[in-house]
This record gives C-alpha cells, structure tokens and sequence, in this order.
C-alpha cells in the first residue's frame, strides 16, 4: 500500500504523506468540505463561509448545502460566464466581500458535463492572498490532464479511480501537510488520523497502477483525444440547424477544455430523445451527468452557464475514452442526422 | 411491433411489459418523469413520482433484457392534469385526474412523442381489454378481474389512441398478476398497490388544495338558504360528502346532511337531505368516442365515477354534448367526474358531467 502511495503521490505532484485513500471522488469531496470548514471555524468561529463555483458535481454542490443545512455554513456560489469558465476575479469578488469570513474556496478542476478547465492555479493565488485554503475537485481531470498538486497550489484536490481505468470504490484526497483538517471518520486512525478505517489494499493497488499508466500516456492520448473530439463536433455543427458547442471550445486546444468531452446544445430537441435514438443506432452517450439519472432535470451546470431551461434541455454529452477511434466517430456522425430529423419531430410533440 | 411500455415501478406495468416482450414484440420501457422535484426513499404506496419507483421500474426492464429510459413529462403533466385538477376544484367541481393523464399524457404526449420516434404503440397495465375486430377496428372493453377493471379511467381514449394502446392484463386476475411477476422474479411482486391522486402523496386532497388555493372562507347553507355553518375553501366539497361538512348544529330531524351543490362563484356550499342528492338526468360535455359516435337515442349502461355502479340508462349525444337519463336515481353524481357508457362490457366513450338534476 505505501508503495502505491508514493506512485500516486508522484503522479499528482504530492508526496506521499499528503495522500489519503478514500472510497472515491464523493467521499473526498465531503471530507475536504466538511473537515476544511469545521478546523477553520474552531480556530476562529468567523470563518464558516463557503465560496464555491456554481458549476460543481453534486458531491461539491450538495456537500455544501448540507453544511448550510446542518453545520451552520454561509456560502457564496460564484457564476460561471457563458463557457463555464469561473474566472479568478469573479472569485476574488466573492472572497473580497469579507474576507474574514471565508472558510474554504472550492473549485473544480474540469467540469464533468461541459468539460471546461479552470485556471486554478490563479484561483489558488488570489486564495492565498486572503490565507484561504482552496479545494478543487479534481475527478475529471487526473489522468486525462497534467494535475501537479504542488505547482498549482492548490491544498486539498479530490480524485477517483474509475475515471482513468481504475475499480469503483477507491480515490485519494491529497492534502497539503500544513492543511488543517477535522476528521470525519474516527477509530483505528489510519491515514494520518484523517480518515481512520480499513483500506481496500487490492483496489489500491489497482488506483496506482491505473493513474500510473495513464499519466504516462497523458500526451498523446489528450493529443489523440482531441483529435476525435474536434473532428466530432466540427462535424456535428456543420450539420446547421443550430447546434453548438457547450462550454469553451476551440479546434486543437488541449488544455481549456477535457480532451476527450465533445457537448453539443442542440435546439428544438430533447436531450432524452436523441438518447434513445443514438441509444438505438448503436451510439452511447449521455445527455448530463449520470448522477442525474433518476429524474431527468435541466443540468445545473447549463442553468448557471445562463441557459434557459428549453436550451440545456437540448444537451448531448459524448465522451471520449481510451477505447475510443475514428470508427467510433464515424459511427456517431453517421446515426446523428437521422436522430436529429426524429428528435424534432418528438419535441413537436411536446 | 415496436412498443414502448410505460413502466411505473408497480408491479402491474412490469408484467405488462413482460408480457408484451413474450408476446413477440420489440419492448423499450419508458418511466414517466411526472414531478419536478421527486420524493426520495419515502414508502411507496401511491406513487408514480418517486425515484425509488423510477429505480424499481429500471430493475424490472434489467430483468427482462429490454433498454430503459426515463422520459421527462413533468411539464405537460403539470399542466394538463396538475393546473387542470386545481382549476376544476376552483370552480367547485370533482375532476378525476387519472381519466385526464390518460387523455393527455400517456395516450397524447407519450404516444406521440413514441410514435414521432419510431414506435407503434404504448402499452400500459392498465385492467381492461382491447377486442380487435376482423376489420381491424379495435373495441376497448371491462377488464375480467371486476375488482381491477379499470376502463373507467380509459373512457376518454377516441379511436386514433385506442388503435395505438395495449392493455395486455385485461384478461387476467391480479392475483395471476403478482404470481406471475414472482415467477419472473420481479422484486416489485409483492408491491403494494397505487390508489389516491399520484401527485398527493399522502392522500389528503383539501390539505394539499388549501396550500394550492389558501383558505377562502364561506357559507354552509341548506336548501332554504338558511346559513347553517361555515367552511375554509368550498373547492374543498364534492357533492354526495357527509363527512367534515362543519355545522354549527344538527338538523331538527336528526337524519344526516349531505352537499347538494357547490357554488363556487360565492363560495357557497349548498346541504340537504340524502334524498336531495339523488339524480336521475346527466348533461356532460367534452364528449369522447372509443369508436364512431352513436346516432340518436342508445340504450347504454351509465357509470359515474370510478369504482361506481353501472346503472342502465338511455343516451343521446349531440356533437360535444352528451345527455344521459339513468333508470334509476343515483346519488352523489359530481360535476367534474366523467359518465362512461358501457354497451355490455364495452367502453362506448364518456363525456365531463357538467349538471345533474332530475326528470
């Protein structure tokens, strides 16, 4: 197990003594969360304000309602602008209110529906001006991206396995040493005392390996990525009828945008019914996130990106993976016009 | 054929499914997304709303080997059967919301938006019958199971729906059903059945109308006009109630009182004598035809509320409206509720009672 803590930790730029396994992305999230903002609130009872990005998967999102809900927290949700970009001075806006009261900034690596990346290295600055930790969950991109903990400066960063080929049920919180931290889980202290418990050594072993591979990889496979992602939506918005690209996007960018998320808005559709066409045709995709799947609801993200509810509606997300190539574009461009004639006809039915 | 079956998460919807699957044909199971903010892990005796249900009906087309997908009608049915049902009340009438669902979301915005996306018909598990007749025309008929016949509720289905609808446990008795749904192994085989309004989780109409309407303050009056009580909302009362009626005194007679009328312009609720409440003269509109209208005067069996008696009557429809003479005087028929004209075990159509009164 401390062999694979030091690859881990060598993957995401931390030491090993800063990593602590989890049971994946959610549980990272809510320890960085709730153990950030109950340390910072004992040492000074001013400091239990959240500033986090509207943008955030429910494991950041409900997390923090919960904290207002039960635990006494403020928070201050920062908008995205019209590409999902959560730009360091609207953080700054929001900290700068009071700064005195901040207890933890949490924003996202790279957004799972729309796959935009935040600068968040210049968030990270603009917390430290203000002594303010900042959180970034950071599940989307580890392993599809460079992520160096230390170089961005960020001091609590949430990953998971099963988004770079690893099992379910095993991520890491990598916790800067000097990050104060309240534990949540309390007994035999395992993992510096921070979440105490035993670990599922197999699935370990297979998280290290997984994000060791994949990050060895990283520059070619973004690179390859983002070839069949460009070349995917390219030809999705040639095909008119008004479809557009969801959140920041420019043909061979590889560092503002997941290599391997292509998200298409495309009007007087619904989202679900272009599911179940491609769906039928063959094609996997997805119209949010999948964590939404009990009730289809407008996405959250889309919403805070200014959407009206008719246009997130409309959404398809395509992800791109390893297994992923040209044929598999093919395939999709191939089923789509049918899909999109059909899928109008359903919305006027609506 | 290419078939979406609505699935609820009940066990009903998932051996008609499965049933339809045996049958042959190409299944896609379909959960109707009908609440915007769905309950979650609350015990489901009612429900069609709950994400436990959407997951119970994912379970069953996992089960069976069919794809599942959860389709968002939330809109439409906020609008058609949710705005429509408090509206019908405001105005002092008993509407039946699952006649309305049936009407305009799962036989009009499912079945157009399946068929838009390439599929023949809907499936539901619904207990009544669909008769096809040798010239292709179909016939909606009484289900076998008296207790679970449920054409009542599909009396409003003209005959474009009827030709795209399958009802495929009309022949069957739903202790069969639940059998059968154990054999399959469907963990919903012994899931209690829905009843009550979907959308009033627990069950208590007035308190769920006075959040909707707030309380409108008014009078109880008997038939002579005297002010005998007072209510908080008559939307509230539904002709033929005894309970709850709120009187400051008992009737000099000693015999029990019931709504005569509700009067929603002044918010007047009208009382009398159970006697009062018998009528025997019903005028509907909205008038709909499972099959082609009939022409002058019908000898028809007339039922006025679900679960209600059919009582032998004469009919006569006149484009949108519908007159209905009953053989016998019946008591609590509300406007609002829908007559349904039954030939035998056939569904002729129903029409939206708007009066009743006597010959």
């Amino acid at each position: 197990m401390e062999e694979s803590r030091e690859q881990v930790a060598a993957a995401l730029g931390a030491r090993p003594s800063e990593i602590v396994f989890t049971s994946g992305g959610t549980e990272a999230d809510n320890l960085a969360l709730w153990g950030t903002l109950a340390a910072r609130r004992d040492a000074d009872p001013r400091r239990r304000r959240i500033v986090v990005s509207g943008v955030e998967h429910h494991a950041v999102l409900d997390t923090v309602d919960f904290l207002v809900d039960h635990e006494g927290a403020e928070v201050t949700w920062v908008a995205p602008d019209t590409d999902g970009v959560v730009t360091p001075e609207a953080v700054r806006r929001a900290v700068e209110t009071d700064p005195g009261s901040v207890a933890l900034i949490s924003v996202m690596w790279a957004n799972n529906e729309v796959g935009t990346v935040q600068d968040v290295e210049a968030i990270a600055e603009v917390a430290h001006e203000h002594g303010i930790p900042l959180h970034s969950d950071a599940v989307q991109a580890v392993g599809h991206l460079p992520v160096d903990v230390t170089g961005s400066g960020v001091d609590l960063l949430s990953a998971t396995a099963h988004k770079l080929g690893g099992p379910m049920g095993v991520g890491a919180l990598a916790l800067k040493r000097d990050a104060a931290l309240v534990p949540l889980s309390h007994g035999g202290g395992q993992e510096r005392g921070v979440r105490s418990g035993t670990l599922d050594v197999a699935a370990i072993r297979a998280f290290a390996v997984a994000l060791t591979e994949s990050v060895a990889e990283i520059d070619p496979e973004a690179k390859r990525l983002a070839g069949l992602r460009d070349r995917l939506v390219e030809s999705a918005v040639a095909l008119g009828g008004g479809i557009r690209p969801g959140g920041f996007w420019r043909p061979g960018d590889l560092s503002r945008r997941l290599p391997g998320n292509a998200h298409l808005l495309v009007p007087g559709c619904d989202g679900d019914s272009l599911l179940y066409l491609l769906d039928a045709a063959g094609v996997e995709c997805s119209t949010g996130s999948a964590c939404q799947a009990g009730v289809p609801r407008p996405s959250h993200v889309l919403l805070a990106m200014g959407l009206t509810d008719d246009e997130a509606r409309g959404a398809l997300r395509v992800t791109l993976g390893r297994t992923s190539d040209d044929g598999d574009v093919d395939a999709f461009l191939a089923a789509l016009p049918a899909a999109l004639e059909r899928a109008r006809r359903a919305a006027g039915a609506r | 054929m290419r078939v979406v079956a609505a699935m609820s998460g009940g066990v009903d919807s998932a051996v008609a499914a499965s049933r339809m699957l045996e049958a042959g044909h190409e299944v896609v199971g379909v959960h109707l997304a009908l609440s915007q903010n769905a309950a979650t892990l609350r015990e489901s005796a009612r429900g069609c709303c709950t994400i436990e249900d959407a997951g119970d009906a994912r379970r069953v087309a996992d089960v069976l080997g069919i794809p599942f997908y959860v389709w968002d009608l939330s809109a439409r049915f906020r609008r058609d059967v949710i705005e429509d049902f408090v509206q019908e009340y405001a105005a002092g009438r008993t509407p039946n919301p699952c006649l309305r669902c049936n009407e305009k979301i799962k036989f009009a915005a499912l079945l157009d938006k399946a068929v838009a996306l390439g599929f023949d018909a809907v499936a539901t598990g619904h207990y009544a019958q669909v008769v096809e007749r040798r010239d292709g025309s179909r016939e909606l008929h009484r289900a076998v199971d008296p207790a679970k016949d449920q054409s009542y509720v599909l009396g409003v289905l003209d005959a474009d729906q009827l030709a795209r609808a399958f009802f495929p446990l009309g022949d069957t008795l739903k202790s069969q059903v639940r059998e059968e749904a154990a054999h399959h192994g469907f963990a919903v085989s012994r899931k209690p059945d829905s009843h009550d309004v979907c959308f009033i989780p627990d069950g208590d109409t007035r308190g769920w109308l006075t959040r909707q309407l707030g309380e409108q303050p008014g009078e109880v009056v008997d038939t002579d006009g005297h002010v005998v009580g007072r209510h908080r909302g008559a939307y509230g009362f539904t002709v033929g109630q005894r309970r709850g009626l709120g009187l400051e005194r008992s009737s000099l007679d000693g015999d029990p009182r019931f709504v005569v009328r509700v009067e929603a312009p002044t918010n007047t609720v009208v009382i009398g004598t159970a006697e009062l409440t018998g009528v025997d003269l019903v005028v509907g509109d909205h008038a709909r035809w499972c099959g082609p209208a009939p022409e002058g005067v019908v000898e028809v069996g007339a039922q006025l509320r679900a679960h209600g008696e059919e009582v032998p009557a004469t009919a006569w429809a006149d484009g949108e409206r519908l007159q209905v003479r009953l053989g016998r005087r019946v008591r609590g028929v509300a406007p609002g509720q829908s007559v349904v004209l039954y030939d035998g075990t056939q569904v002729l159509g129903s029409a939206t009672i708007t009066s009743a009164g006597r010959t």
